[in-house]
C-alpha cells in the first residue's frame, strides 16, 4: 500500500499528489514513470515521475482528469492509500551535458518536462525553456521551471499569461535566434507531432516522450508498441522517449484513441455512481 | 472386484452451448467414487515408468493406491513430498506427453492410460479443501530471493522454505502466480485455486512481495548484499510479433495483452472492473499452441460470433493439448490449416477489417523434425477480422538482464544455466524455467524449481562451512 501524503488542485483538472513510495524515490531518474492501480477493481495506469524526494522516500505526481481512473485519483485525500505503484519503469533520459538545450511541455506535459528542465540545468546546460497550456489558469509549474531555466517563454492560446499562440511558434523564434544543441518536447501528441517538424526545419534532434496505452508497463504484453523509425518498439520499456523524426505519428495518434468509446463509458457511469 | 474398464473414468464437464458464454471451469472435477474407480484401473507397477516421464518424479502409483483404498491424507502426503503445485499441475500439465504417454497399460491397444491427472487435480482439491494443520517450521539456514512467482520460482520458494530457508518472492506485477495467473485462463485455471495453492506456500513462511520490479525497483547487487542465495524464474514473458504490414492497426493484439487484460484485470468484468477490451465480432487467432487455444476461446466467450484459428502447419503438427484442442472445437472455434498472415488491412480509422492470408504446403523437416511449412504463390486469400490476436510465441524479457550484463545469456538471450544444477556464471545466482529454456510447460518450470532448491541448499550449505573455517 502506498500512503498519499499531499493532494492539492493545481487549476479545475489538473492534481498534484505526493505519495510515499521510497523504493521507487531513491531509484527514479528523470524521464521515467510509474504504473499505479487505485483499488482491486482499477486498471493499471502509467503517470510521469514529475520530482523524487529521495531522503523523504516521496514521489510527486501531476496529472489531469481525463476519464474514470483520473477522476477517482483526484478524489483521494491525504492519508489514503494507492493499493499498487510500480517503477520506476522506462529509460531515464540521457541528461548530460549537450551546451545549449530548448525543451517545450504543453498542458499536462509540463508535469513530465520539468525533471528534465532541473536534470538538464544541474548538468550545465544552458537551458531555454517554452510552456504553453490554453490559458494562464493552466499554466502550471511556472515557478519550477523558472528556477532552472536560463530563459522561460510562457504562451497561452488565448493570450491571457506570456505570449498568444502556440508553442512551436515560440520554437521557430528562439531556432531562428540561436544554435540550439539538443530538443524535447512533451505534450499532447499533436503538439509533439508539431514541435517535431519545426525542430526538424532546424536540423535539431528532438526527443519527445511518448504516452500510448500501457497496461503492465514492463515489457510483457506489447500493448505500448509504438513504429519508431520502421520497427516496433514497446514505450515501456524501450522509451517512453524517442527521437521525434522517427515515430509514426498517425499510427500512434490512432491506437491512442483505441478504447476511446470504452473509456466514455466507464467516464459516465463512475460519474453517475457518484452523483447517487 | 469390478472389471477394469478400457477407457478412462469420464470427467463431468460443462456444456459447450453453456460455457461458451462464461469463464467458469469447463471441467468439473472427479468426485471421490469416480476417482476410486480410475485409480482401480492403475496396474501398481514395481517399476513404473509414468514416474520417470514426470518431471518432478511423482510417486504416481504410491498416491493412486492411496485413493483407491479410501486415504486421502495418505495420497495428500505423497503429492506434497513431490509437487507445490498439485491442483495447478493436475489441470494444466500436457500429461499425454508426460506421464500418461508411457501408462503401461495405456501400451496395450485396447485401453486408454490412466487418467493421472485427473487423478491428482482429486488429491489435490480434496487438500484445498481440508488444510493441514502448518506445522511451525524455523526458516534460520540463510536468506533466498527468488526472481519472479511464476510456477519455476513458487516451487523454489515451497522447497525451500520446508527446508528451513527465509525466502522472499520478487514479482514485477500486483499478483503472484506469473502465467497462472495472468496467461491461463480462468475457464482451464480457475484463478481462486491458483491463489489458494499460493497461499499454503505462504503458510510455510515464504514473503511475496508484489510490485517489485528487479532491476529498476530493486537491483541485483542489492539482492546480492541482503541474501545468500537467488533464483531466477522470471520467464518468457515479452511477446514475438510477426511484423507483417498493420501490426499497428488497433484490433490487433499479442495474445500476452489479450490474455493479461482478460485474467490478471478482469478486462470480461469491465466496467466493474476499470480495464477495457474492444468488442470484437470476428476474431482471428495466429498460432497453434495453448496460448492460441486459450486466446480463440477467450475470444467466444467475450461474445465474437466468429472465432477462426490460423496455423501455418497441419492439425498433425499442432503443438497444443489435444484436450483443449477438442473443448476448442466444441465450442465452434474454427480452424484454417496450412495458412499464414501476410498482412492486416486497415479500414477507415486505422482499425483492423481483415487478415489477408496465404496457403502453406509442408516441405523438408526442419531442425526441429517437423516439416516446414512454405508458402503457395498466388494463394492469398482474405479472412475478414475486426480482432487479431498473434500467438506466435515469446521471448526473454531483458528488463532484468540489462541491468545485470555479469549474467551470461545464449544467443536466443535467455540465461545460461546448467541443465543438471541450475547454475549461472555467476556464484550463487540460479536460474530455471522459461528464462533458461525458453517457452515450455508449467511442469518443466517446477522441475527446474525443485533442481535450484536442492542445489541452492548445497551451495549455501557449503559456502557456510567454508565461512566458518
Amino acid at each position: 500500500m502506498f500512503k498519499i501524503t499531499e493532494r492539492t488542485a493545481l487549476t479545475d483538472n489538473e492534481y498534484q499528489i505526493w505519495l510515499e513510495a521510497p523504493r521507487i524515490a531513491t531509484k527514479a531518474q528523470p524521464g521515467q514513470f510509474i504504473i499505479l492501480r487505485i483499488d482491486e477493481q482499477g486498471e493499471r495506469i502509467p503517470l510521469t515521475i514529475c520530482e523524487a524526494d529521495a531522503s523523504a522516500g516521496k514521489l510527486r505526481i501531476i496529472f489531469q482528469v481525463i476519464g474514470k481512473s483520473t477522476a477517482q485519483l483526484a478524489q483521494v485525500k491525504t492519508g489514503m492509500s494507492l493499493l499498487d505503484v510500480v517503477g520506476p519503469l522506462g529509460k531515464p533520459t540521457e541528461i548530460k551535458n549537450y551546451g545549449t538545450v530548448m525543451l517545450v511541455g504543453g498542458g499536462v506535459g509540463i508535469a513530465a518536462l520539468f525533471p528534465i528542465v532541473k536534470g538538464l540545468k544541474q548538468a550545465g546546460n544552458r537551458v531555454i525553456t517554452i510552456i504553453g497550456a490554453k490559458s494562464k489558469n493552466l499554466l502550471i509549474l511556472q515557478e519550477e521551471c523558472a528556477k532552472y531555466s536560463d530563459e522561460l517563454i510562457l504562451v497561452t492560446d488565448d493570450g491571457s499569461l506570456g505570449r498568444k499562440g502556440l508553442v512551436t511558434e515560440a520554437m521557430a523564434d528562439v531556432l531562428q535566434r540561436e544554435p540550439i544543441n539538443q530538443a524535447w518536447a512533451i505534450g499532447p501528441s499533436i503538439m509533439m507531432k508539431f514541435c517535431t517538424k519545426v525542430a526538424t526545419q532546424f536540423n535539431v534532434p528532438i526527443y519527445v516522450s511518448l504516452n500510448p496505452i500501457m497496461v503492465d508497463g514492463t515489457g510483457m504484453c506489447g500493448g505500448c508498441r509504438v513504429t519508431i523509425g520502421e520497427k516496433i518498439k514497446f514505450a515501456c520499456v524501450d522509451g517512453p522517449e524517442f527521437l521525434g523524426a522517427e515515430v509514426d505519428w498517425d499510427g500512434f495518434i490512432q491506437r491512442m484513441r483505441q478504447y476511446h468509446p470504452e473509456e466514455v463509458t466507464a467516464y459516465q457511469a463512475y460519474q453517475v455512481k457518484q452523483v447517487h | 472386484m469390478p472389471k477394469r474398464s478400457y477407457n478412462k473414468t469420464p470427467m463431468r464437464e460443462q456444456a459447450p452451448e453453456v460455457r461458451q458464454h462464461n469463464f467458469k471451469e469447463v471441467a468439473l472435477g472427479y468426485n471421490l467414487q469416480e476417482g476410486q474407480l480410475e485409480a482401480s484401473r492403475c496396474l501398481q507397477c514395481k517399476d513404473a515408468p509414468c514416474i520417470l516421464h514426470c518431471p518432478v518424479m511423482i510417486d504416481i502409483p504410491g498416491f493412486i493406491k492411496q485413493i483407491k483404498e479410501d486415504d486421502m491424507e495418505g495420497a495428500r502426503k505423497v503429492l506434497n513430498r513431490y509437487t507445490n503445485l498439485p491442483a495447478i499441475c493436475g489441470r494444466v500439465c500436457p500429461q499425454e506427453k508426460q506421464c500418461e504417454m508411457v501408462c503401461r497399460l495405456g501400451q496395450s491397444k485396447k485401453f486408454e492410460p490412466v487418467a493421472i491427472g485427473k487423478l491428482e487435480r482429486l488429491v489435490a482439491d480434496w487438500s484445498l479443501e481440508h488444510p493441514e494443520e502448518s506445522i511451525e517450521i524455523t526458516h534460520d539456514k540463510g536468506k533466498v530471493a527468488i526472481i519472479g512467482s511464476g510456477p519455476s520460482g513458487l516451487t523454489a520458494a515451497g522447497d525451500l522454505a520446508k527446508l528451513g530457508y527465509e525466502v522472499v518472492v520478487f514479482e514485477a506485477l500486483q499478483t503472484a502466480g506469473g502465467v497462472l495467473t495472468y496467461g491461463i485462463p480462468e475457464f482451464r485455471l480457475p484463478k481462486q485455486i491458483v491463489q489458494k495453492e499460493i497461499d499454503q506456500i505462504v503458510a510455510q513462511g515464504v514473503k511475496i512481495e508484489t510490485d517489485m520490479v528487479v532491476g529498476k525497483t530493486i537491483t541485483m547487487d542489492e539482492i546480492m548484499e541482503d541474501f545468500d542465495a537467488c533464483y531466477i524464474g522470471v520467464g518468457a514473458g515479452t511477446p514475438h510479433f510477426m511484423g507483417i504490414p498493420g501490426t499497428d492497426l488497433t484490433g490487433v493484439y499479442a495474445s500476452s495483452e489479450y490474455l493479461t487484460r482478460i485474467n490478471l484485470m478482469h478486462g470480461y468484468e469491465f466496467p466493474h472492473y476499470d480495464t477495457p477490451l474492444q468488442p470484437a465480432k470476428n476474431v482471428v487467432v495466429i498460432g497453434g499452441g495453448n496460448v492460441a487455444m486459450d486466446s480463440a476461446r477467450s475470444a467466444k466467450r467475450l461474445g465474437a460470433e466468429t472465432v477462426t484459428v490460423l496455423y501455418r502447419r497441419s492439425q498433425e503438427e499442432l503443438p497444443a493439448r489435444v484436450e483443449e484442442y477438442h473443448h476448442s472445437v466444441e465450442e465452434d472455434i474454427q480452424y484454417n490449416w496450412l495458412t499464414s498472415p501476410v498482412e492486416y488491412i486497415a479500414g477507415d480509422h486505422g482499425q483492423l477489417v481483415g487478415v489477408k492470408c496465404i496457403r502453406m504446403k509442408l516441405g523438408e523437416p526442419d531442425e526441429s523434425g517437423r516439416r516446414r511449412p512454405l508458402p503457395i504463390a498466388g494463394s492469398e486469400f482474405v479472412v475478414p477480422a475486426d480482432t487479431a490476436i498473434e500467438a506466435i510465441g515469446q521471448g526473454a524479457n531483458r528488463v532484468m538482464l540489462d541491468t545485470f550484463p555479469e549474467l551470461a545469456t545464449n544467443r536466443w538471450g535467455y540465461v545460461q544455466a546448467d541443465e543438471n544444477t541450475c547454475a549461472t556464471s555467476v556464484p550463487g545466482i540460479f536460474a530455471g524455467g522459461d528464462i533458461v529454456t525458453g517457452a515450455a510447460t508449467v511442469i518443466l518450470a517446477m522441475g527446474a524449481g525443485k533442481i535450484a532448491a536442492k542445489e541452492i541448499d548445497q551451495y549455501v550449505q557449503n559456502k557456510q562451512v567454508t565461512t566458518t573455517v
